[in-house]
């Protein structure tokens, strides 16, 4: 049971993992993710569906080797088997009855952002994408991207792929513009979005975010992924992973993410993994 | 010989408060084979069995005592187990002071007879030397039903085991990476061993359940996917997981979780343990919201996990705390603070981490529709509990998410299943559901009860 069948590496730590998890694959949809275990003593960590072939049961994720736990993932090879994988978890993106949207990933954020660009263009949609990295390596993904994709734009912070800067800076420019979108959806670490969100309140178009807080269960037990949207306590878990990103209070999100930073750091020092 | 008391419970062995409050052993040692007898003389052996009547599943508590009183354990253990698929669990974990021993006749003068101790004891001598892995049990020939069974708390396994003893053919889908509900990732191991739940697997497997854990019922496969996969009856029993929260200010401070999460960590992730992977805060004062046993697990592991303080902190006085009395009393002796008569109203933050628990006190009023006082706000009168964690401990419902991916499915305003009282059938054809998924948070024997009263009603049907 979950077999690793495939494992690459696409970008700097950033790996691309397809396991059999057919149980995952029959429902899955674009914007739904899996909690994995590595090993028996293994921690529980959540990772968004980049893939679901649901002929063959074959489940792909995108992630980055941060932490312990993902530098232990990134150890494994093919014929390796995971101790567990839970899914489909959370709601599925919306994707139906779009005109136009604009897609926006940020680093790592890329891989998620992926399959809702891929369903979105299959089902009728104009799609343009802007997507940013630190430099150019860590813009994942982009031929994969380009395929479903209207328009592409690649922006790096150090200028070595398309244009110098930030996604909020091409953000601005299309909306300054005038052009029109339905939807704007924005996936990456949790200060790019809410500085996506900060530029689209201002010409006021809808933006869908993806949260990413702390996991344990995945199926609203613990109330650990707890975030407040519009004033109301949301498990992202159950009622997310995204949400309207105009009512997401990104501040206290942010804070509960740093919660146990010391200990793990601790951790990561105790158990060196190479991957 | 050991002589019992008529009017006291025959004493049982502890670890000493300041031993036990520092690690997660269990804490009750249980009874030996003399003091199991010495106890069971006080028995009357009553004509009008009140126990019985006391117990949710009508144990036949003299009839399995009256077997200790001659050393047959082994026949005790056969009528505990006729109404009992858990006893070495519900022995430890009953409210027994509110269902058979609150009605013992003994208890109108004195002590009532230990109940609970002796189903413990009787379980725990007998199980220590079954293997169920290689002393397999006989299986019937196939009944021609195939059942999923959803959640492994004490609803599913009971469900599980019941349909499985009587042929059918058993899988059991669980959402976690292990199976046995509360019973794994709620109840402490100092309190209910994790080797207990361990031995009701090897039992499942021994009748050929299937066990398919890390599957959610509802996204992994609905109700009606199942059914094309051939299955042809359906038990839900998903118990009732969703922490309710307070609604104040500072709830999503760090440093606040809730007790399912507290709990989660150190049970299921084993956050206690020196090499563990999963984090959790060892908070030097902590404050637990709540009087139930969930509160009390999670006071007393915050103590085992180094809190130099624990305050649980309750709005109404300690004769209405809904806890155990065991659990209150082992609290007390391992160092708990009770706050009683204080309701929170804010959790005061610095720098997003908790700073202090602000409450108002209370005074008992009038009682109400539970039967209790209720507890009433008195103007002006403000604490402020010091602390750097809260854990808060106000309650479960059931999880929403197989009623909302079911709409056939009846739920009460409350979001619990509604199901028949006597055959615990839903408002679907087939679909059968019990335990706290359909009473709300309730315990662990009537959950078993409902578990076992559902595969019963099942196999009528054929
Ligand atoms: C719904 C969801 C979808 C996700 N999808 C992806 C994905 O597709 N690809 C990917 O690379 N990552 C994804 N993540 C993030 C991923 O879960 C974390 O990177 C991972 O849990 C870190 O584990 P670790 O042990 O390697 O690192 P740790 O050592 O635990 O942590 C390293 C750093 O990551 C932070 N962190 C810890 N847990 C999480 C978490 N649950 N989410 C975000 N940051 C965390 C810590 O605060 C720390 O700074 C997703 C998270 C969520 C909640
Ligand atoms: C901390 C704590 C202490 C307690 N102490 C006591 C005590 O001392 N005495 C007592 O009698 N009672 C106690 N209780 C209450 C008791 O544990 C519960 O009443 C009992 O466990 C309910 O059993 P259940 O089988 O209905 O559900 P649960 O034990 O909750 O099990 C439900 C299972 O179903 C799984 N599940 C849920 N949804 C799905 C899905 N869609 N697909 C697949 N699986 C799913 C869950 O992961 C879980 O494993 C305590 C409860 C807690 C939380
Ligand atoms: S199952 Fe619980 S209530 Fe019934 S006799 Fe045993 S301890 Fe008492
Ligand atoms: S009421 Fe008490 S004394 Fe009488 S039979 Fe029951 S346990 Fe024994
Ligand atoms: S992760 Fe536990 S409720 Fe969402």
């Amino acid at each position: 049971m979950y077999t690793i069948i495939r494992k690459d590496r696409i970008a700097g730590d950033v790996y691309s993992m397809t396991i059999e998890a057919p149980h995952v694959t029959t429902n899955a949809k674009a914007g739904q993710f899996v909690i994995i275990i590595v090993d028996e003593s293994g921690e529980r960590i959540p990772l968004t569906i980049a893939n679901a072939e649901q002929e063959s049961g074959e489940l792909t994720l995108i992630f980055q080797a941060i932490g312990y736990s993902t530098k232990k993932l990134a150890a494994l090879e093919a014929g390796d088997k995971l101790f567990a994988v839970l899914g489909p978890l959370g709601e599925a993106a919306p994707i139906e009855g779009f005109r136009k949207v604009l897609m926006i990933g940020g680093g790592v954020g890329i891989a998620p952002l992926y399959p809702q660009i891929k369903a979105l263009y299959q089902a009728g949609a104009e799609v343009h994408a802007i997507l940013g990295g630190r430099s150019a390596e860590l813009v994942i993904l982009r031929d994969e991207c380009t395929q479903y994709t209207h328009e592409l734009e690649v922006v790096t912070d150090d200028g070595s792929l398309g244009t110098k800067g930030l996604v909020t800076d091409a953000l601005e420019a299309h909306l300054k513009s005038g052009e029109d979108f339905d939807l704007v959806v924005a996936i990456g670490p949790l200060r790019m979005m809410q500085a996506v969100v900060g530029v689209t309140k201002r010409y006021d178009v809808k933006t869908n975010v993806s949260l990413n807080p702390i996991m344990i269960d995945g199926t609203g037990m613990c109330g650990g992924c707890r975030v407040h949207v519009g004033g109301k306590m949301k498990f992202a878990c159950v009622d997310g992973p995204d949400f309207d990103g105009h009512l997401v209070d990104f501040e206290e999100l942010i804070s509960r993410q740093g919660m146990y930073r010391t200990e793990e750091a601790h951790t990561c020092r105790l158990l060196e993994v190479k991957p | 010989m050991i002589k019992a008391d008529p009017f006291k419970k025959t004493p049982i062995a502890e670890l000493a408060p300041d031993v036990r409050n520092k690690c997660f052993e269990e804490v009750v040692l249980g009874y030996t084979l003399d003091e199991a007898i010495a106890e069971s003389q006080r028995c009357l052996d009553c004509k009008q069995q009140f126990c019985v009547a006391g117990c949710p599943v009508n144990v036949d508590i003299p009839g399995f005592i009256r077997h200790i009183k001659t050393g047959d354990i082994e026949k005790a253990y056969g009528v505990l187990t006729h109404d009992n698929a858990l006893p070495a669990i519900c022995g430890r974990v009953c409210p027994q002071e509110s269902q058979c021993e609150g009605k013992c006749i003994r208890a109108k003068k004195g002590e009532s007879v230990a109940i609970g101790r002796l189903e413990r004891f009787t379980a725990d001598y007998i199980e220590k030397n079954i293997n169920f892995k290689t002393d397999k049990p006989e299986r019937p020939a196939p009944i021609g039903i195939k059942a999923a069974v959803i959640g492994s708390g004490p609803a599913g396994l009971s469900c599980a085991v019941t349909l499985a003893k009587a042929g059918a053919d058993v899988t059991i889908f669980e959402a976690l990476h292990k199976i046995g509900g509360v019973l794994t990732y709620g109840i402490p191991e100092f309190r209910l061993p994790k080797s207990i739940v361990a031995k009701e697997q090897e039992k499942l497997e021994a009748y050929d359940v299937k066990i398919k854990t890390n599957t959610l019922i509802g996204k992994s496969y609905t109700l009606d996917q199942l059914k094309a996969q051939g299955f042809n009856r359906f038990f839900i029993g998903s118990g009732a997981g969703l922490p309710s929260f307070l609604g104040i200010e500072g709830e999503n401070l760090m440093g606040v979780y809730s007790a399912n999460e507290y709990l989660t960590r150190v049970n299921l992730m084993g956050a206690f343990k020196e090499d563990a992977i999963t984090p959790i805060k060892h908070g030097k004062r902590v404050a637990v919201i709540g009087g139930g046993n969930v509160a009390m697990d999670a006071a007393r592991t915050a103590k085992r996990l180094g809190a130099e303080e624990v305050t649980i902190v309750y709005r109404r006085s300690m004769n209405e705390l809904p806890a155990r009395l065991e659990e209150v009393h082992h609290a007390e002796e391992e160092g708990i603070l009770f706050k009683t008569l204080h309701g929170p109203i804010e959790i005061l933050g610095e720098k997003s981490a908790v700073a202090g628990l602000k409450c108002q006190m209370m005074r008992l009023s009038e009682k109400d529709a539970s039967g209790r006082q209720r507890p009433v706000p008195i103007d002006d009168a403000y604490i402020t509990v010091d602390c750097d964690t809260v854990i808060i401990a106000i309650g479960q419902t059931p999880n929403p998410l197989i009623p909302m991916t079911m709409k056939a499915l009846d739920t009460t305003p409350k979001g619990c299943i509604v199901a028949d009282d006597d055959t615990m059938e839903t408002s679907v054809s087939g679909v059968y559901a019990g335990g706290d998924a359909v009473t709300g948070a309730a315990t662990v024997i009537k959950a078993m009860g409902a578990g076992k009263q559902a595969a019963e009603n099942m196999l009528k049907t054929l």
